[in-house]
């Protein structure tokens, strides 16, 4: 069989996206620390070949649905590192305008839904989005991102039975990184994989190395090519790990540091550099100027977000409505 | 008696409780040897073993479901919706499930459960930890609704409410978690469900509060006297429904002006029910038209000068005892 080959670019694109996701974040637990975030802080680490390999291959006008670890996502479909992280800091100048928290931020243009605290909302809602592109006859997708412990909500199986009735462009994406909050994954389900989930609605579910940025990629062609070719949905169950705590306030003292330590050793990103540079696809002055490149746009991201303004008090009232004249009950002191 | 916080009596009247009944469990995400997001169930998963601290997968209507179904066979379940947000997500459960329960069986099953979830604003949680639902299942008959305001309330309460016979949904301001501090006996004691409590007593004007606005009030009112020679009646409900109607009536009785403060959204709030009642009932006793401080009817947000703008305010408080006193 033919080993299968990728364009330079490709690679050094995908390797660029995953660095700059991990040092946004690094970035970010900085400004945790700094007490620049106002509320918590939920990061990727070791999970980032998921979101940002499987956003490789998503056009500007596919739509995704990400949740709290999906950072990578945001920055793949194109949303600016600094409207980002201006999000981030609860600034005017971040998509929701200083209305809601961390990553609950959306863009109808760059084609994301904005998460909600509502784990496994997203999958009715990205399935009704692909059901809409297959009802009009459209060649775009819909990916919808949650984790292993939102699988056992109501919400996604609902979604999954609509999605297998009706079978539209969606591809499903679980990141199995073994934890919801404290809860370890043999205390969620009976079974040891999402995966075997979507059989039982009428389509294929695989599973794959989420820590393999490559596998991911390919799996991720494979069904997003399946999904616009008509071919319906399909889950892919990514294996992977939390490394940090559920948030940046928790220390995670119920993972046990020799399983931290062998997924440590299976970094996304130190593998993808080695398989990178063991084939000449990569050298020193090439990483240097990627990262020097990534130093800088985050330099200016932080700067952006750090000197927008907060948004003005009495916006607090305003976007409930599309008629934003003042309605009843709008203030509390007349 | 030793001084604790509010996060810190709920987990006692819990350990109490079980100690107690060995029907009581816990049920809810991360509650066991994680002991809990606010860490309300620290320890008792090491006391009381997996078969009375369970821990759930994330799945709300299990939660509620489960804790309902072994409500039904005996058990006397204590479920945590780890914020109140999520409630949601178990509503029909709560609403349809298990308030009707005593009605649709004519009496012959009843669920004595609690449903506890951590509420409220003020922490920088944004839209989806921040919310005040407790209007939505005063609004349902069959199930009693809590929000308790000092550590030791919380503690008394949430030990009647595990003893009642009725589910109870018990709200926990998590901004008071840990700020709310007092002095709590360690002798066995409850606070009845359905009592409303007199903070202090006055003359000239009645001001109506509960849960997190309660600390706000006292301090309102500690203004008012000093600067302003007034005399303040000051009622923390403690108990949403039933409301203690006797205490809200015998003091507008007395005073003649009522001002009503919650945090959760004006329209529809709990005030409006308040405010609905004295009209009706105790109208002739009235010389001002009834206040009502509140949150604007819009989502909670997450910048802070928004979020600081959403929260009524002390000067809230005072503006609008001015407005029934100048009336
Ligand atoms: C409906 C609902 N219930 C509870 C929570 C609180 N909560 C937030 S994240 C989380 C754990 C999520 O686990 P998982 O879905 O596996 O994603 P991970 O954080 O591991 O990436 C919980 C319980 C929530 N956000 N939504």
């Amino acid at each position: 069989m033919a080993v299968k080959t990728y364009p330079k670019e490709k690679l050094l694109k995908l390797y660029h996206d995953l660095l700059l996701t991990r040092q946004f974040e690094q970035r970010l637990s900085i400004l945790y620390r700094q007490g620049k975030i106002v509320g918590g802080l939920y990061l990727s680490r070791g999970q980032e070949a998921i979101p940002v390999a499987t956003c490789q291959h998503l056009r500007k006008d596919d739509f995704i649905s990400p949740v709290h670890r999906d950072l990578g996502a945001f920055l793949v479909k194109g949303m600016d590192p600094g409207v980002l992280m201006a999000q981030i800091l609860a600034k005017q100048t971040g998509p929701s305008k200083g209305k809601d928290s961390f990553l609950h931020a959306g863009s109808k243009e760059l084609g994301i839904i904005p998460p909600t605290s509502i784990l496994a909302s997203t999958i009715p809602i990205a399935a009704g989005v692909a059901f809409g592109f297959k009802i009009r006859g459209e060649d775009r997708v819909a990916v919808s991102y949650f984790g292993e412990g939102g699988s056992n909500r109501g919400d996604f199986h609902e979604g999954l039975n609509f999605a297998g009735l009706h079978k539209p462009p969606l591809v499903l994406i679980c990141e199995n990184n073994k934890y919801a909050y404290s809860t370890p994954v043999e205390k969620e389900m009976a079974i040891c994989c999402v995966a075997y989930r979507a059989e039982s609605y009428g389509f294929e579910g695989l599973i794959v190395d989420g820590n393999d940025a490559l596998a991911v990629y390919d799996t991720m062609e494979y069904a997003v090519n399946k999904a616009r070719e008509g071919g319906g949905p399909t889950l892919i169950e990514c294996m992977t790990y939390r490394i940090s705590g559920h948030s940046e306030h928790d220390e995670a003292k119920y993972q046990p540091p020799e399983e931290k330590e062998i997924w440590k050793r299976r970094d996304p990103i130190e593998n993808f550099r080695k398989y990178l540079t063991d084939r000449g696809q990569l050298d020193e002055s090439e990483d240097q100027r990627i990262q020097t490149q990534i130093a800088q746009t985050l330099d200016k991201a932080v700067a952006f977000a750090e000197q927008s303004p907060y948004p003005p008090p009495e916006d607090a009232l305003r976007h409930v409505f599309a008629n934003e004249e003042p309605k009843y009950g709008d203030r509390h002191h007349i | 008696m030793p001084e604790i916080t509010m996060v810190e009596a709920v987990r006692q009247a819990m350990k109490e409780e079980m100690e107690r009944d060995e029907t009581v469990v816990v049920l809810g995400e991360d509650v066991g040897e994680y002991g809990g997001a606010f860490k309300a169930t620290e320890g008792l998963f090491q006391q009381f073993g997996e078969y009375r601290v369970i821990d759930t997968p994330i799945s709300e209507s299990v939660i509620v479901g489960v804790a309902l179904g072994m409500a039904i066979i005996g058990f006397r379940p204590v479920a945590e919706i780890q914020f109140a947000d999520f409630i949601t997500c178990g509503f029909d459960m709560i609403v349809n499930q298990t308030a009707t329960l005593r009605y649709r069986t004519a009496g012959d099953m009843h669920a004595p459960m609690v449903i506890r979830a951590p509420s409220a604003a003020g922490v920088h949680g944004g839209l989806y930890h921040s919310q005040s639902p407790e209007a939505w299942f005063a609004h349902t008959p069959g199930i009693k609704v809590v929000v308790p305001s000092t550590a030791y309330d919380a503690k008394g309460l949430l030990k009647a409410a595990i003893r009642d016979e009725d589910p109870v949904v018990f709200f926990e301001p998590k901004y008071l978690y840990r700020r709310a501090k007092d002095e709590v006996p360690e002798q066995e004691f409850v606070v009845p469900l359905g009592k409303a409590k007199l903070l202090q007593e006055g003359g000239d004007v009645t001001v109506v509060t509960y849960g997190s606005m309660a600390p706000l009030c006292r301090n309102a009112v500690k203004t008012l006297e000093e600067e302003e020679d007034l005399s303040i009646e000051l009622i923390d409900l403690r108990t949403i429904m039933p409301l203690d109607k006797d205490l809200i009536y015998e003091s507008a009785k007395k005073t003649n002006r009522v001002v009503l403060v919650y945090e959760d959204h004006k329209t529809l709030g709990i005030g409006a029910e308040i405010a609905a009642l004295l009209a009706d009932e105790l109208f002739e006793y009235l010389d001002a038209p009834i206040a009502r401080v509140a949150s604007p009817d819009t989502h909670i947000p997450y910048s802070p000068p928004l979020e600081e703008f959403y929260l009524p305010k002390k000067e809230d408080v005072i503006a609008a005892v001015h407005r029934v006193i100048e009336y």
